[in-house]
């Protein structure tokens, strides 16, 4: 043999931050992700903070309507990143290919998934000290301890939407990933306990709700930021979500469409 | 023959080099059909309901060499090639890329290898070189991206992306990623798919020049003129299986080495009758189109004279007259009894 030069791979380390540098990069410059991600949640967050959706809650608790919304808007974020972000950039790497030959480098498939939940965590950084930012602008006074509570809830949500976009992304045409997964975020964010709280709903409606990952992730955000208490029903119910679709996903993923 | 194949590693150790890049024994994959294929193919589903896209292919892709895998579309190369990646798994038989088994390669196997898929898998928002900076954070000392990218012409549409890059292109950024983690192995899935004639230059230049650093190089074309370029060594598959191997001048010395053809054209139309009565059923005269005429079979000396002097007594005079070899289109044909495309 020659005397070549040899490479070999990047450490385990150095490949997930190159891969989760990557992903968030591309989802904070790729423009329909920045509207999903960014400016409807900051829509949502104005618009109930402008109208009355929330009064009657508010008064029952005797808190400002941006009490209210800020913890529905954070879940809602979530959702935006997690499920349908990843979800349809999954998608479409997938029908172009790019899930298969990534898995061919030293990345492979372990690391392709971590650099995912990596972008998946920094892009909901991200999201959390815009909302905060502007929800100050708009009169909202943060407190200490509803923001330290919310870390593994954030953590625990991100987990369940993340499995859930990986298991529509990876079962079903890329298309028809992007329509399951923004009319998900639709119904989530108006009718599935994200923006609205769910004794709002009536009887076994609201049931339903309480178990879903997005009412568990509002119900928890709202116990943090209204009563400053940690729910452990809901987060449970998120890692259920969260082990049962990851592990579907684990059987039924399929690398190239 | 399976037992001469099947060399064994053990018998290598202290001199890896020697061990194949990549070994591909009774290779069998079988997929669930679709639906709609089953419906539309039913003769192909076998009893367990599945359908073979390789059946029973065997091969050694060596260091320092460049193997090819020449079939029509369809007959298992690309399938063949996603078993060696590691990228499906054999329903039976054994693959070894490296010595190793690639099915749940590990990242220092696959820092060996450089894939080139046929779709490219490249990200469609993204921009070639800073594409190729993320592919080359994967490795330790990888290729430099100025520098392979200068020599593929990337840097003359670095500006947009994948998506609006055309074919050639992509073909172009997609072989400088397979490359960027300088491999010992390097897979190739129709490379000159799309390729204008200077950039395939280019390609099979870098080609050649892995080969000689040696690597070991297997790809796949259903174009006949890239292999008789390119190939030390040829597996010719038909539906999913090897149906013939050897080198370029092994396959066209084939079983009937006098199987030559002389084609001709005249300046005018030439009377087909006089000439085949003059030659016997030795040879074959095809009237190709207007006065273009071909005689296929037993040429010798002898038969070229009878036309020589067919013509003289036509008086006719050649604008062309041409020996030529079989070419490893004619091999196709003789096996497959069809056009490779």
């Amino acid at each position: 043999m020659s005397q070549q030069v040899v490479s070999s791979a990047a450490s385990f380390p150095q490949r997930i931050l190159a891969q989760g540098k990557y992903e968030t990069l591309a989802m904070l410059k790729n423009g329909e992700q920045l509207l999903l991600n960014i400016a409807f949640p900051l829509f949502a967050l104005v618009g109930l903070r402008y109208t009355g959706f929330l009064d009657s809650y508010a008064q029952q608790l005797g808190v400002t309507r941006l009490d209210i919304a800020v913890p529905g808007v954070l879940a809602l974020c979530v959702i935006s990143t997690a499920l349908s972000g990843q979800g349809i950039a999954t998608g479409f790497d997938r029908r172009y290919g790019v899930l298969r030959f990534l898995s061919t480098t030293p990345l492979g498939k372990t690391g392709l998934m971590m650099g995912k939940i990596l972008a998946v965590l920094t892009v909901i950084v991200v999201q959390y000290l815009v909302v905060l930012l502007v929800a100050v602008l708009l009169g909202f006074r943060p407190h200490l301890i509803p923001i330290l509570l919310s870390i593994p809830t954030l953590l625990c949500g991100a987990a369940a939407f993340t499995a859930l976009g990986m298991l529509i992304a990876g079962t079903v045409r890329a298309e028809a990933t992007l329509a399951i997964v923004n009319m998900a975020w639709a119904i989530l964010a108006i009718g599935g306990g994200t923006l609205i709280p769910t004794h709002h709903f009536p009887g076994i409606l609201g049931w339903i709700v309480n178990i879903l990952p997005s009412g568990a992730l509002g119900a928890s955000l709202r116990g943090e930021y209204l009563h400053q208490e940690f729910l452990f029903l809901p987060h449970l119910i998120m890692l259920v979500w969260a082990i049962l679709c990851g592990s579907f996903a684990a059987k039924f993923f399929k690398w190239s469409a | 023959m399976q037992n001469l194949n099947s060399s064994h590693p053990h018998f290598q150790l202290g001199n890896t080099s020697a061990l194949a890049a990549v070994q591909i024994d009774s290779l069998v994959k079988e997929f669930k059909p679709t639906r709609d294929f089953a419906q539309k193919n039913p003769e192909k589903i076998n009893e367990r309901g599945t359908v073979s896209a390789i059946d029973g292919l065997s091969l050694t892709a060596h260091r320092g060499e460049v193997c090819v895998l020449l079939g029509a579309n369809g007959a298992g190369k690309t399938t063949t090639l996603a078993c060696a990646q590691g990228l499906q798994k054999p329903t039976s038989g054994t693959v070894q890329l490296l010595g190793e088994n690639p099915w749940g390669a590990s990242p220092e196997l696959r820092a060996r290898v450089g894939i080139m898929l046929q779709d490219g898998g490249l990200p469609q928002a993204m921009r070639p070189i800073p594409l190729l900076k993320h592919i080359s954070s994967m490795y330790q000392n990888p290729l430099k991206v100025d520098e392979i990218a200068e020599r593929l012409g990337i840097h003359s549409f670095n500006g947009t992306t994948i998506r609006r890059l055309s074919g050639g292109q992509k073909q172009r950024v997609a072989l400088a990623a397979a490359l960027m983690g300088r491999p010992e192995v390097l897979f190739l899935d129709e490379p000159s798919a799309g390729l204008d004639p200077q950039s395939r230059n280019v390609v099979f230049e870098i080609i050649r020049e892995q080969k000689e650093k040696g690597v070991g190089i297997i790809l796949t074309t259903h174009l006949l003129d890239d292999a008789q370029r390119l190939a030390d060594d040829v597996y010719i598959v038909d539906a999913g299986t090897v149906v013939r191997h050897g080198s370029v001048q092994e396959l066209l010395a084939g079983e009937d080495s006098n199987h030559k053809r002389l084609t001709f054209t005249l300046a005018d139309k030439l009377n087909t009758q006089r000439l085949t009565d003059r030659l016997g059923s030795d040879v074959t005269l095809i009237h190709l189109s207007d006065h273009h005429y071909a005689l296929e079979g037993q040429l010798s000396p002898g038969v070229i004279a009878q036309l020589g002097a067919e013509l003289e007594q036509q008086n006719l005079m050649p604008v062309s007259l041409e020996l030529s070899q079989r070419t490893l289109e004619d091999v196709f044909l003789e096996i497959s009894g069809r056009d490779i495309q």
